[in-house]
């Protein structure tokens, strides 16, 4: 391997990309489009349900109930109806997802048995939003029940005592107000860098097989190895521009708390450049046209760092069997470390088994890509 | 007019019967993307890895840590020793939930002073985090409420005290066991056939104009109209091949139920694809290469897809993102779809959505085919 041939295919590389402004501007315009709108379009946080009433006692004691979903801001009450009927209307067209049934003896049956029910009636459509709402629709009941006791107790002229018999004190470590957004733009940050990458070099060689220019490629003494890493070294520093893009944005636009260091930070950043603008070259080595390369690359790019890597979906939740298949995703590496350099404040130490299985892939990458190559015209 | 229209269909399936690679494209991706939707994407909440540390050592404790083995949403991964080893569990992503109980944890229950469970829950991924802490609080106060129940029922003749309580029924209607795969099967149907359809329409387009084959065929009697009918028509009649193959898919494979009106969803998805050919249509005109097509397609489809609810709540997005999700033929008809899927609502309840879904095809047409007849000029 020769340094001034490996030289030479850069700067050829780099003029390459200056010169089509177009594309250079997409590869430094889609981060930043893509972070906005994911950023915020995705969002699992409950906020505002739209919530409908059906109180029918009417007490003050009912209403004490209602003014508890009131103050919560998960819930915002829209409509307080009076019959079943409009109900199950309400929740068929979806302008609520949760409806609040108070029954006719709620007091009497509170003053008779000491017990009572409300019903709270979700739209399950949407599954994981009912989830959410079903924790949150039971904090309030308890919450309520709770505040009754206590009055109860008050009255009866007992000493005031807890009646919970137990009490659960949760902390929640690492993103600790629950805030979706995040843990989902730092994995936001790698499949961007996933698509990006691999979109921008898997152009490179059937580029050159579409313009005819490869002839002149094959009649020059440049080496396979020299060719690609002269050919990747350019695309690594725009890669690395695009993750600061990013990067900068994740932390001070959308505020994720930075906790890891920025040592972490780009040491794994360009590990998985690597195999992302390898993974690229390799493809745009074996498919001849240039829509082909880009269409291949979007498929192994787009879908395994989307729904495999847990960027959104944790992979504990999958069957086994796709659970064994996400080991062979490369993004899946990287969004377990960008998360935890970003939440847990992870160092490289306490990310090695990722950082390895990263580096075993990088390696395996590049070996094919530079094998693949055949300074051949047919 | 049909003389001239049906040998343009005739062309264009004979195009893709003899594309192999179109073909691929077209079933392999949908079965694929099916699947991986179908067990992969999966908010669900089971089998949480839990680390306990009991210093009480109370049959109480006990009890109460038995009720989280017992339950399939928890799974005992590590009996720690102490706090310390609770910390690393959770450090090192061991365990995503920590449950601790103190000593004398058995002596503040008996006296009802609210004895203390202390749970730490790995927040990375907040959702699981947040679902993992309701099923926490459902068991402990499960618990709780046994207990007590237990315990007055011992002391009843003693103290005549009475637990004063309100419970809550929950009834989650359409979905009773919040299946998420019922969520996102059924919303495949949109996002896939949008893309499969936007993409065919605009590089079948495209691939004439790069080749120059459009040339020929404008020199040819054809009317613009009838060029852009004989186009579209096969990739109507493709589309309504791919909605039919994921709802079969997900009837048969992945037992949806179907409880609504077939020709509701089948009149949605008509005019779901009239937008789609449109957009297509649409985006053919802006560009020449096979190249900025596909560049062009990934920008515009991504916000269709994200600004949908397909898989994140539109209630939940910032205002000025929730307005643009009005102009997004997919919002609707992904309504359409799991309304008639889980909801089985008709048409009295779904015309807004479907009226949207025409006004919004109406203009994209309108639109598209005069920007297509100028782009051809």
């Amino acid at each position: 391997m020769k340094f001034r041939r490996l030289k030479a295919i850069a700067i050829k590389e780099v003029l390459q990309i200056w010169r089509d402004p177009r594309s250079l501007m997409i590869a430094l315009l889609l981060p930043f489009t893509q972070m906005f709108l994911f950023g915020y379009g995705v969002n699992l946080d409950l906020k505002h349900l739209p919530v409908c009433t059906f109180d029918r006692e009417g007490s003050q004691l009912s209403q004490s109930l209602l003014k508890h979903f009131q103050a919560s801001q998960y819930f915002s009450i829209v409509r307080n109806v009076d019959s079943y009927a409009t109900i199950v209307k309400a929740i068929d067209d979806g302008t609520c997802g949760l409806a609040i049934v108070i029954p006719p003896d709620l007091s009497a049956r509170l003053n008779d048995t000491g017990s009572a029910s409300v019903q709270a009636i979700l739209d399950g459509s949407d599954d994981n939003t009912a989830n959410i709402a079903f924790g949150y629709t039971a904090a309030v009941v308890n919450g309520y029940s709770n505040d009754i006791a206590m009055t109860a107790i008050d009255r009866q002229g007992r000493p005031l005592q807890q009646t919970w018999a137990m009490t659960v004190q949760s902390r929640v470590w690492f993103n600790e107000d629950l805030v979706s957004r995040n843990f989902i733009i730092p994995g936001l940050v790698a499949v961007i860098m996933a698509l990006v990458g691999a979109q921008l070099t898997s152009l490179t060689i059937s580029r050159e097989w579409e313009r005819g220019t490869m002839e002149l490629l094959v009649s020059t003494p440049v080496r396979p190895i020299e060719l690609m890493f002269g050919k990747l070294a350019p695309y690594l520093v725009l890669g690395w521009l695009d993750a600061a893009f990013c990067l900068v944005i994740a932390a001070l636009w959308f505020a994720v708390p930075f906790r890891g260091t920025l040592l972490t930070l780009f040491f794994t950043t360009t590990l998985f450049l690597i195999v992302v603008l390898s993974l690229g070259y390799l493809l745009s080595v074996l498919i001849r046209s240039q829509v082909g390369a880009s269409q291949i690359a979007l498929l192994v790019t787009m879908l395994p760092t989307t729904l495999l890597s847990g960027y959104i979906f944790p992979i504990d939740q999958m069957p086994k069997i796709i659970q064994d298949i996400t080991y062979l995703m490369y993004s899946r590496y990287y969004v377990t470390i960008i998360k935890d350099v970003f939440l847990k404040g992870s160092s490289i130490p306490e990310l090695m088994t990722p950082i390895l299985f990263m580096i075993i892939y990088a390696a395996a990458v590049m070996v094919l890509a530079a094998r693949a190559f055949r300074k051949r015209l047919v | 007019m049909f003389a001239r229209i049906i040998p343009i269909v005739i062309k264009e399936f004979l195009e893709l019967k003899r594309d192999k690679w179109a073909r691929f494209r077209l079933i392999v991706p949908t079965l694929v993307q099916i699947l991986l939707f179908g067990y992969a994407a999966t908010f669900e909440v089971y089998h949480v890895s839990t680390a306990v540390l009991d210093l009480d050592h109370s049959q109480e404790s006990r009890e109460l840590i038995s009720r989280f083995t017992s339950s399939d949403r928890f799974d005992v991964v590590k009996v720690a020793q102490s706090q310390r080893d609770i910390n690393t569990a959770i450090d090192t992503s061991d365990a995503a939930v920590a449950l601790v109980i103190h000593a004398g944890f058995a002596e503040l229950l008996r006296k009802g002073q609210g004895a203390p469970l202390q749970v730490i829950v790995d927040g990375t991924n907040s959702n699981t985090a947040l679902i993992a802490l309701g099923y926490v609080n459902a068991i402990a106060a499960g618990f709780a409420q046994d207990y007590a129940a237990d315990l007055a029922q011992r002391t009843a003749g003693v103290r005549g005290m009475k637990q004063v309580q309100v419970m809550l029924e929950q009834r989650p209607w359409f979905n009773p066991d919040l299946n998420g795969r019922w969520f996102f099967v059924p919303g495949l149907i949109g996002t896939l056939t949008l893309v499969i359809i936007v993409n065919l329409t605009a590089f079948a387009i495209v691939r004439e104009r790069e080749v120059g084959t459009l040339e020929q065929i404008m020199v040819s009697p054809i009317r613009p109209a009838e060029f852009i009918l004989g186009k579209t028509v096969p990739f109507f009649v493709i589309g309504l091949g791919e909605v039919s193959l994921i709802v079969a898919v997900g009837i048969l494979w992945f037992q949806v139920p179907f409880v609504g009106n077939p020709f509701v969803l089948l009149l949605g998805s008509a005019l779901f694809l009239c937008s789609s050919l449109a957009l297509g249509l649409l985006i053919s005109t802006i560009c020449s290469t096979q190249q900025q097509a596909f560049a062009m397609n990934f920008f515009v489809l991504n916000p269709f897809f994200i600004l949908s609810g397909f898989s994140f709540p539109i209630s939940s997005m910032p205002q000025v993102l929730q307005w643009f999700t009005y102009a997004n033929p997919l919002r609707y008809y992904l309504v359409v779809i799991r309304d008639t899927f889980l909801k089985g609502v008709g048409l009295s309840v779904l015309w807004p959505q479907l009226a949207a879904l025409a006004a919004l095809a109406v203009v994209l047409l309108t639109t598209s085919i005069l920007r297509f007849r100028k782009s051809l000029e």
